[in-house]
C-alpha cells in the first residue's frame, strides 16, 4: 500500500509540507528588517536573515545566489519577499525572478526606495499579508512519499550518535528511498575516514571519483594551512562524549544516510533531485550551515541527531531532532521528538527506523515539531573559505 | 543495535574490535567477561567512552566498527580507558606535513 501524506500542492508540481511566504534579505544590510517584517506579520512569515551578500569574492557571491534562491524555491515556500538595501552586488530583481520560475508569487522591496527602516518594515509588512492572502487558499492534498526529499544532519555528536540515533535515521532513509524519495546527507569533513565505505556505494565510477576528491579536498584544507582537525574535529564536545578522532566520527556518522547506493554528491545549496534515493551534498561540517544548504537544495524536512543536546530548527523546514542519549532525552525532552536511546536497552534499529519513518510522514502531514513549536529558527549560509577559493583553482 | 553488548556494559561492534564503548559510568575495577577470558577495567571510564579490550601497542591501529579509528601512540593494556591521550587520528594531520614539521622544528 502507498504511503501518503497531506502537503500543499504548488503550480510547478513540488509538494509542500508547510504553506510560508519567506522574506528573504539579499544581504546582511537588509537581514535585521527583514525579521522585524517576519515577525510583525505573522507565524506564516519566515525569515531567513543572513550575514553575507555584501562585497563577496565572485564564488561566494554565487553561492548565496544559490542558496537564497534555494530557499524562496523551496516546496514548503509558497511566496517570497525579496529585501535588498540597494547598494548589493546581488540584484534582487533578477534573484527574484529566478524563485519565481518556479511559478510562485514573488515581490521585492528595496529599503533605500522606501525611504528608511520604518516605512520598509511597514511596506514589507503589506507586501507579505497580500503575498500571503495568495497563497492562503491553498488547501492540503494527499501526496506520495516519493514526493519527499529528507535531509538528514548530525550536531553535538557522541558516542551514542553512531551506535543508536543515525543508524535508526538511516534506517528512516532506507525506508524513504524504498518507497521512492530522496534522502540527503552532508558534511563533507565528516566523511575523512569512512569515504572508503561510501565510494564503494556509489553508483558509477564518476560518482566515486568526484566523492573521494570531494573528501581529498576537505583533507587538504588543513594540511595546507598547516593544521591538523584534531580540536576541531571530533570537536571538544563530541570528545567528551567519548569520540576520540574523525575517523570514529565519521564512522558514526554516515550511518545517518542509511545503507543504499550513493547516487551523486552535490554542491552546497544545489538543487537535489526528486525521487532520486540518496544523494550527498558537499557541504561544510557547520550543521546550521549544512542544514540551510540542504534545505536551499528542496528538503522538506530535516532530521537532525544529537546526542549531547542541540536546539536549532529552520525557518522553512521541520527538523525533527533524534537523540540516542538516555541523559539527554530526559534532561533536554523538551527539545528532542524521538528517542533513540531504546537501542541502547536493546530496541531494534527496525523498529526504532519505524518511528523515525512515522514520525517524518507525521510532520510532513502538518504535525509540529518541537523545534517547530518554540520557533527554533536558525539561519546562516556557508562562506567559501580563503584556503577552498585556492583549492578550487579560484 | 549492532554489535554484542557485553554484561549490559560495554558494546563491541565487531569481533574483531579491540575497543568497546561503554554503556554505563563503569569504576575502576570491574570485571568484564569476554568469551576466553575477562579483562579488569584498570580506571573509571565513563558513558560513551572506550575501553581497550586487549593489549594494544604504540604505533598499533585501533578498530572499531571493524574499521581504524585512528592509531595508538602509547602502549594499552587491557582494561586501560581509550580516549585523545593514547589514542590519534591518521587523518587531516596537516602538522605532520614537511613544511609544517620543518616549520615547528626552527620554532
Amino acid at each position: 500500500m502507498a504511503i501518503t501524506f497531506n502537503g500543499y500542492r504548488r503550480k510547478n508540481g513540488d509538494i509542500g509540507v508547510r504553506n510560508y511566504v519567506a522574506v528573504i534579505p539579499i544581504s546582511v544590510a537588509a537581514s535585521s528588517i527583514t525579521s522585524k517584517i517576519a515577525q510583525q506579520a505573522g507565524p506564516w512569515a519566515r525569515a531567513t536573515p543572513h550575514q553575507m551578500g555584501t562585497s563577496q569574492p565572485s564564488q561566494s557571491r554565487e553561492q548565496t545566489v544559490r542558496v537564497l534562491t534555494g530557499i524562496g524555491r523551496n516546496p514548503n515556500v509558497g511566496a517570497a519577499l525579496v529585501i535588498e538595501l540597494g547598494t548589493e552586488d546581488i540584484d534582487a530583481d533578477a534573484l527574484a525572478d529566478d524563485i519565481a520560475t518556479a511559478k510562485k508569487p514573488v515581490d521585492t522591496v528595496t529599503i533605500r526606495e522606501e525611504g528608511g527602516a520604518l516605512e520598509t518594515v511597514e511596506t514589507g509588512i503589506k507586501t507579505a499579508e497580500s503575498l500571503n492572502e495568495s497563497i492562503s487558499n491553498c488547501r492540503r492534498e494527499r501526496a506520495d512519499i516519493s514526493e519527499l526529499i529528507f535531509g538528514v544532519e548530525c550536531g553535538g555528536s557522541d558516542a551514542t550518535s553512531g551506535i543508536a540515533a543515525n543508524p535508526a535515521v538511516g534506517n528512516g532513509c532506507d525506508r524513504l528511498v524504498s518507497g521512492g524519495g530522496t534522502a540527503c546527507f552532508s558534511e563533507t569533513p565528516e566523511f575523512i575516514g569512512a569515504e572508503h565505505i561510501l565510494a564503494n556505494r556509489t553508483v558509477n565510477d564518476d560518482v566515486r571519483e568526484k566523492l573521494l576528491d570531494r573528501v581529498d579536498t576537505r583533507e587538504q584544507m588543513a594540511e595546507i594551512m598547516g593544521v591538523d582537525l584534531r580540536g576541531a574535529q571530533p570537536t571538544p564536545g563530541n570528545q567528551e562524549g567519548g569520540l576520540t578522532t574523525i575517523e570514529e566520527k565519521s564512522l558514526g556518522a554516515i550511518s545517518k544516510g542509511g545503507t543504499t547506493p550513493v547516487q551523486d554528491i552535490i554542491d552546497y545549496g544545489e538543487q537535489l533531485p526528486r525521487g532520486g534515493g540518496l544523494v550527498l551534498m558537499d557541504t561544510p561540517g557547520y550543521d546550521v550551515e549544512s542544514v540551510v544548504g540542504k534545505v536551499a537544495g528542496g528538503a522538506q524536512v530535516i532530521a537532525f541527531t544529537t546526542g549531547r543536546g542541540s536546539t536549532t530548527g529552520n525557518p522553512i523546514a521541520p527538523v525533527i531532532k533524534v537523540t540516542g542519549n538516555p541523559k539527554t532525552w530526559s534532561s533536554m525532552s523538551n527539545n528532542m521528538d524521538i528517542n533513540a536511546s531504546t537501542v541502547i536497552q536493546g530496541d531494534s534499529l527496525e523498529s526504532v527506523g519505524e518511528r523515525v519513518f512515522q514520525t517524518l510522514v507525521d510532520v510532513a502531514d502538518g504535525e509540529r515539531t518541537e523545534a517547530e513549536r518554540r520557533r527554533l529558527e536558525e539561519f546562516a549560509i556557508n562562506e567559501i573559505q580563503p584556503v577552498e577559493h585556492k583549492l578550487r583553482g579560484a | 543495535m549492532k554489535g554484542r553488548v557485553l554484561q549490559e556494559s560495554a558494546l563491541k561492534m565487531t569481533p574483531d574490535d579491540n575497543v568497546a564503548t561503554v554503556l554505563d559510568d563503569i569504576g575502576e575495577g570491574f570485571e568484564l567477561d569476554l568469551d576466553d577470558r575477562s579483562i579488569q577495567f584498570v580506571e573509571d571510564i565513563s558513558f560513551g567512552h572506550k575501553v581497550a579490550l586487549r593489549a594494544i601497542d604504540q604505533g598499533e591501529m585501533i578498530y572499531k566498527y571493524d574499521e581504524i579509528i585512528g592509531q595508538a601512540t602509547q602502549a594499552i593494556a587491557p582494561g586501560e580507558w581509550v580516549h585523545t591521550h593514547n589514542c590519534e587520528s591518521t587523518r587531516g594531520r596537516g602538522d605532520l606535513t614537511p613544511e609544517a614539521v620543518d616549520e615547528g622544528d626552527q620554532k
